[in-house]
């Protein structure tokens, strides 16, 4: 690998050139975690490790792409930062191909990270035998949320499968109620689908369809059905609320706080919005995991790496960092926070609430949990089907077996 | 002496020339050579012919992005030429408060892009803006939601890139007839000329080189168009609203597909190359011609 040698030789050549910095075990931590209920999150790991020794100089930049970007573009410049954040996904793994990250052993192996870590997030973490990345959290991307006050008004019943979903949409319909918040964002439009997948498809056919790309899955008729039900969601859109497009995850979630829409499908981050509105869950608002329950749950999650700058301080507060957020203790007081679970089962779970319970149960069990695409397939390939799913979402004029045909095109050509 | 003080600014001008070289030449001829290779994240140089420009003309949301360069560039040019020169000639008639108007249209121009979408975002939006004014005026129930489709969110951002850029326009066609010989108008009144048929036949005619400037500098804008999208629709709804840049923008910093995204930054250099190449073109024999 020239380049990385190249990199590795640059940056170790930087390092010679300046001053050694590190004196207490201070790290940089590269992150885009800056809204209120992130924030306060991350901040349970500033703390911790600042009470373990360290000293956390947070870099928090606001959007993912950009925080992602900026790390990338840090690491390639061999001007990195001690601690960088990643999603649990394959976007690191030509960094830790290039041997620019950091591998865990002097934690991974005395914490019993291979018993620690879920099965699903192993082979994304974890390479030749060697961690390169700490997982923080389990999110769900496919939940049901509803204001359970606004079901009343409308005389609805939480839906349990696709038909009584659409039961309950014509009901809050006609108690002027909009049924269905949705976010106008490429990215929604693409949760909305692959949770309208993994219910009407299940496991299987989804792993088929994102894993192994395979075509004869796209054509079948069960992808016809999957492509029935997006449509129908998409016209129920149309007609309810004219002003989604452009609109954002949360300004969504905040019209089904407010009652003005009753449902809206999204991840569990949207639950620091109705804990911020003080809103209780199971008695305030409802969540159905999976959509419709008993679906395969998608799981995805963040992780922290540790990319190399040659420096044996920088080593030992990187080591403390990755100890620090696995430690049992403060994986339950930062997913407490996040919305999300911890990713070690032993914990003390007392403390979650109804939602987050049904995640825990959920989440033990390998056989109900899929994990989201981009741990299966490219950033291009996502990204390619992202268009896809936005373009049919969008368009008047573009029908079913069009969807199927472009979708085919854009396996073909990203693969 | 003479000498001596030539290679003195020859040597002053050399560093300049050296970065110049570097990072325009140099760092082009790389980006149209990763075009050629199946880079990542990172620079790699297995070279793969023409596969990335292939996959690049077979997907649709470049072709889709680049017959929209081609829509808002033509409402875009079209629409600042006209209110533009329009807006000049009203100035030139010794209006009062001239430069009060004349700072009044040229200040949009003096925003940046990512300020007028956000403006125009907040003005179009169905709930918020104009539509709800109309509605608050007695039209009850009058809907307009130009972002919010597909097939008129194109327009709504040409029009505020034509808001911006008209008042550059307007500048540049004032110069334009404030430079045009006084004679000309006494000439065409003492033949009884009506005045708009004077504008139209004599005035645009001698204002040809200052509309092919503006030209120019409108293409330039269009092809390198990124921001203003961004702001207001961030390509929706859908992939309405995609252009060249963004998609070659997204392809590096979210997809990791560096190869692909240079074949498209190499094909949108071509693109400018051939907007250019008239004016240069025409500049080179005006040259020739003057000896």
């Amino acid at each position: 690998m020239g380049v990385a040698r190249l990199l590795k030789t640059t940056a170790l050549a930087l390092l010679l050139a300046q001053p050694a910095l590190a004196e207490g075990k201070k790290a940089e931590v590269l992150h885009w975690w800056t809204s209120a209920g992130e924030a306060a999150a991350i901040k349970v790991f500033a703390d911790a490790y600042n009470a373990a020794g360290g000293e956390w100089v947070d870099n928090g930049v606001g959007g993912d792409d950009t925080a992602k970007n900026l790390l990338a573009s840090r690491i390639a410049g061999g001007n990195p930062p001690q601690v960088g954040q990643f999603n649990t996904s394959r976007e690191y793994e030509e960094f830790v191909a290039a041997g620019l990250l950091e591998p865990l052993d002097a934690v991974s192996g005395p914490g019993n990270w291979d018993g620690l870590v879920p099965s699903i997030f192993q082979g994304l973490v974890k390479r030749d035998g060697h961690y390169y990345a700490v997982p923080v959290n389990i999110h769900g991307s496919n939940w049901l949320w509803y204001n359970m006050a606004a079901f009343e008004t409308a005389g609805a019943t939480p839906p349990t499968d696709w038909d009584s979903f659409f039961a309950a949409a014509e009901k809050l319909k006609a108690a002027g109620i909009i049924p269905l918040a949705q976010g106008g964002e490429a990215w929604q439009e693409r949760i909305t689908f692959y949770s309208v997948m993994l219910s009407v498809g299940g496991r299987d056919f989804y792993l088929k369809f994102i894993q192994d790309k395979d075509e004869a899955t796209v054509r079948s008729d069960k992808m016809k059905e999957v492509i029935a039900v997006y449509t129908k969601l998409r016209d129920l859109v149309r007609e309810t609320d004219a002003a989604s497009p452009g609109r954002s995850w949360n300004e969504a979630t905040q019209m089904v706080v407010t009652g003005k829409a009753g449902m809206q499908i999204m991840g569990d981050w949207a639950k620091g919005e109705f804990t911020a509105a003080n809103m209780e869950a199971g008695k305030d608002y409802g969540c159905v995991p999976a959509v419709t329950a008993g679906g395969p749950y998608q799981v995805s999650g963040d992780v922290f790496v540790f990319p190399k700058t040659g420096n044996a301080a920088d080593l030992e507060a990187q080591m403390l960092m990755a100890q620090t957020m696995i430690d049992a203790k403060v994986q339950v007081d930062f997913n407490l926070k996040k919305g999300s679970v911890p990713v070690r089962p032993d914990v003390d779970v007392a403390a979650f609430d109804t939602c987050s319970q049904q995640a825990l149960q959920i989440t033990a069990n390998n056989d109900l949990i899929v994990g989201s695409t981009d741990m299966y397939a490219t950033a291009d390939l996502t990204g390619a089907l992202q268009d896809v799913y936005t373009t049919y979402w969008n368009s008047t004029e573009m029908t079913a077996d069009e969807l199927v045909e472009k979708i085919v095109e854009a396996m073909k050509a990203a693969g | 002496m003479r000498l001596s003080s030539r290679i003195t600014s020859r040597l002053v001008v050399s560093p300049f020339v050296v970065v110049a070289i570097f990072t325009f030449v140099l760092c082009v001829l790389w980006s149209a050579q990763l075009s050629f290779t199946s880079s990542k994240i990172f620079p790699a140089y297995d070279y793969v012919g023409f596969k990335q420009y292939t996959r690049l003309f077979a997907n649709e949301r470049w072709i889709l992005s680049f017959q929209n360069m081609l829509i808002f560039g033509i409402c875009l040019i079209s629409g600042a030429l006209v209110i533009g020169f329009l807006l000049a000639v009203m100035i030139d008639q010794s209006v009062k408060w001239e430069s009060f108007w004349r700072t009044v249209f040229l200040y949009p121009n003096a925003l940046s892009f990512v300020v007028t979408g956000l403006a125009w975002q907040w003005l179009l939006n169905p709930s918020l803006g104009l539509p709800e004014l109309v509605r608050h005026l007695g039209w009850t129930d009058f809907k307009l939601n130009l972002l919010g489709e597909q097939k008129t969110a194109l327009y709504a951002v040409s029009i505020a890139a034509v808001w911006q850029a008209s008042g550059l326009v307007m500048a540049l066609c004032l110069a334009g007839l404030r430079g045009i010989d006084g004679e000309i108008w006494k000439a065409t009144r003492i033949d009884g000329v009506p005045r708009w048929k004077t504008y139209l036949h004599i005035v645009i005619p001698m204002l040809g080189p200052i509309f092919f400037t503006a030209i120019v500098l409108l293409s330039l804008s269009v092809v390198k168009g990124f921001d203003l999208v961004v702001a207001m629709t961030n390509g929706g709804p859908g992939t309405a609203t995609e252009v060249p840049a963004k998609f070659v923008i997204d392809h590096i910093q979210i997809r990791a597909n560096v190869g692909l995204a240079m074949a498209g930054a190499t094909v949108m250099l071509i693109s400018v190359v051939a907007a250019l190449a008239p004016w240069v073109y025409v500049q080179k024999r005006r040259k020739e011609a003057r000896g």
